[in-house]
């Protein structure tokens, strides 16, 4: 069994329209191993978000299950940490008290100065040192979500996961988040978890990428394993010969679903819902991986 | 010196002032007494009736005491009442004849517990309700019935049930002040980003720390909004409530001035109202600024 597992996991939303229900994603499997950078990708609204937080225990699935660790994963907890796409910081704490208290929390028998010593390391590994007593207010976006990242590290949850981190973060400043997080993730190696819709962002983080397909009914289509060696940065990813057929790969599955009325082959191919992701492995070169990267 | 004459408000309030003051003083200027014209006879039957009296150098001028029920005294007739008012300030006469130090200081104090109670109680309930939308949505037909009554309403009722006028206007400033609070914090609560409950959630905060440290900080600036609109209205209330109840207070201080028909004590109490008003408003402000952000 994978350290985290999500199992058959289904999620209704009642109807807009008021009758019945709309079936937003149908028995989705997620094995995750400790240790492993995964990434969902997916058009907006086809439930990627959704099933983030029914990892973290803040939304509930209509059938399925969690397991983390062997044991099931129900309703929120300090071992799977979020990081919010809009930060979540508390505007009426300081920085510093932002950390505090998911430090506090963490380590309930920790004296004050460990607290203390403890939220200070943090905020230096986000390079934040002497910002400690600024309002989320006062910071820009960037800084508010190096907060954001060091909360989550500070409380060494066994699973990170990461609600589109960097999606209001301006383009030029996300690059540099981004290798901090490589960093930080690199001393700590916890399980992470990530939903995006940036590709590059995705290869660059990941070990797997997962494909999912549009909702009602979304599935995951297909994983990507991404076959370029650690330690990766920004300047050299790209050079690697596996970068851009892996980009294009994702891409062109992205335009496929971009329409919404796919074609026939692939309408059919998807509306068998019994049908297990696709592993996509540009090393092994399966024929079906060929097939698409053109 | 231009640079200090330049967009100066306090220059224009005194301006303002000085051109009130003025008009409100020529307006309510009476003629002096002219007795040419007038025979002796007549003069001596005025003088009878108390409309005028003999000055030390043989004239006639109009009687003082009976001028100040005539028309509506000017600035410099206030002015003298206000010195003698603040001149006997700390000064308790009789039972009911104290000074106006005492007079604010007992508006100021059944305001304030009025008000405080009103407001712990609407803080919490409006934090239940915000937090339970079934309880709110089975509650809110009730508070939307209740709101618009006006506090003095209840008066008749408060005085028969607790049977003292002391506590019935102290109670009518918390009924003035207890719906605004309840709707705003109960709305306030419920309308707190999810982010925040959320991140309370994982850090599995006990319910005290997430009430202290989450909910309320985070729905400070809706509660304070609504702590001020109530503020207003039992501010409103309390004068009024102080009139009917014959309680000793400011509000009492403008209706006594009244009944002893002396205008120009009737408009010093106005004045004190609105000047006890600005001190509670100042000091309500300061609280506010305390426990608000920006998001």
């Amino acid at each position: 069994m994978a350290f985290l597992q999500v199992d058959h996991a289904t999620k209704y939303f009642p109807n807009p329209s008021g009758e019945g229900q709309v079936c937003i994603f149908k028995d989705v499997t997620i094995k995750i191993e400790k240790g492993e950078f995964v990434t969902t990708i997916g058009h907006s609204g086809c439930g990627k978000s959704t099933l983030l937080n029914i990892i973290a225990g803040l939304e509930t699935m209509s059938e399925g299950g969690v397991i983390l660790n062997g044991r099931e994963a129900s309703g929120p907890g300090l071992d799977r940490m979020v990081v919010f796409q809009n930060f979540a910081l508390m505007p009426w704490m300081t920085v510093f008290e932002n950390i505090a208290l998911a430090v506090r929390s963490a380590y309930p028998d920790w004296s004050r100065e460990q607290v203390t010593a403890h939220v200070h390391k943090y905020i230096a590994l986000v390079g934040l040192k002497g910002a400690e007593n600024k309002r989320p207010t006062a910071l820009s976006g960037g800084m508010k979500q190096r907060v954001g990242l060091a909360r989550a590290f500070s409380i060494e949850p066994k699973v990170l996961l990461l609600d589109e981190p960097f999606a209001q973060i301006d383009a030029l400043t996300r690059g540099v988040i981004q290798e901090e997080l490589i960093q930080m993730w690199n001393t700590s190696r916890n399980t992470v978890f990530m939903v995006t819709h940036d590709v590059d962002e995705a290869i660059l983080l990941s070990d797997r990428i997962m494909l999912m397909t549009n909702g009602p009914e979304a599935r995951i289509a297909e994983i990507v394993d991404v076959t370029v060696p650690r330690p990766r940065s920004r300047a050299t990813i790209i050079e690697h010969p596996h970068y851009y057929r892996i980009r294009n790969h994702i891409i062109h599955f992205l335009v496929r679903h971009a329409k919404h009325e796919p074609d026939s082959e692939a309408a059919s191919a998807e509306a068998s819902v019994s049908v297990a992701p696709v592993e996509v492995n540009f090393e092994k070169e399966s024929p079906r991986a060929q097939l698409t990267a053109l | 010196m231009p640079s200090g004459t330049k967009s100066n408000p306090w220059l224009i309030s005194g301006f303002l002032l000085a051109v009130f003051l003025l008009g409100w003083h020529f307006f309510t200027m009476r003629p002096t007494f002219d007795s040419r014209g007038m025979t002796e006879e007549q003069l001596q039957m005025m003088e009878f009736n108390g409309d005028i009296v003999r000055t030390n150098d043989g004239g006639y001028t109009w009687n003082p005491e009976k001028e100040k029920v005539k028309g509506v005294p000017g600035p410099l007739a206030v002015l003298e009442k206000a010195r003698a008012e603040l001149g006997e300030a700390f000064e308790k006469k009789g039972t009911n004849d104290h000074g106006i130090a005492y007079l604010v200081a007992y508006t100021v104090s059944r305001f304030a517990a009025g008000f405080f109670a009103a407001s712990i109680v609407a803080i919490m309930l409006g934090i239940l309700l915000g937090l339970n939308k079934v309880l709110f949505r089975a509650v809110n037909p009730y508070i939307q019935i209740l709101k618009p009554i006006s506090p003095l309403a209840w008066m008749p009722l408060l005085l028969y049930t607790v049977k003292d006028p002391k506590w019935t206007a102290v109670l009518v400033v918390f009924m003035a002040a207890l719906w605004p609070t309840l709707a705003t914090t109960a709305f306030g609560v419920n309308s707190l980003r999810k982010d925040y409950l959320h991140v309370a959630a994982i850090l599995q905060l006990s319910w005290m720390k997430r009430l202290f440290k989450v909910i309320l900080p985070g729905a400070a600036p809706t509660i304070v909004n609504g702590l001020r609109i109530s503020f207003g209205s039992a501010l409103v209330a309390v004068v009024p409530a102080e009139m009917l109840l014959g309680e000793l207070g400011v509000g009492y201080l403008s209706w006594i001035e009244w009944n002893n028909l002396d205008i120009a004590g009737v408009i010093f109490a106005i004045l004190v109202v609105g000047f006890v008003g600005v001190i509670l408003d100042s000091g309500f402000n300061k609280l506010a600024g305390l426990v608000t952000y920006q998001e």
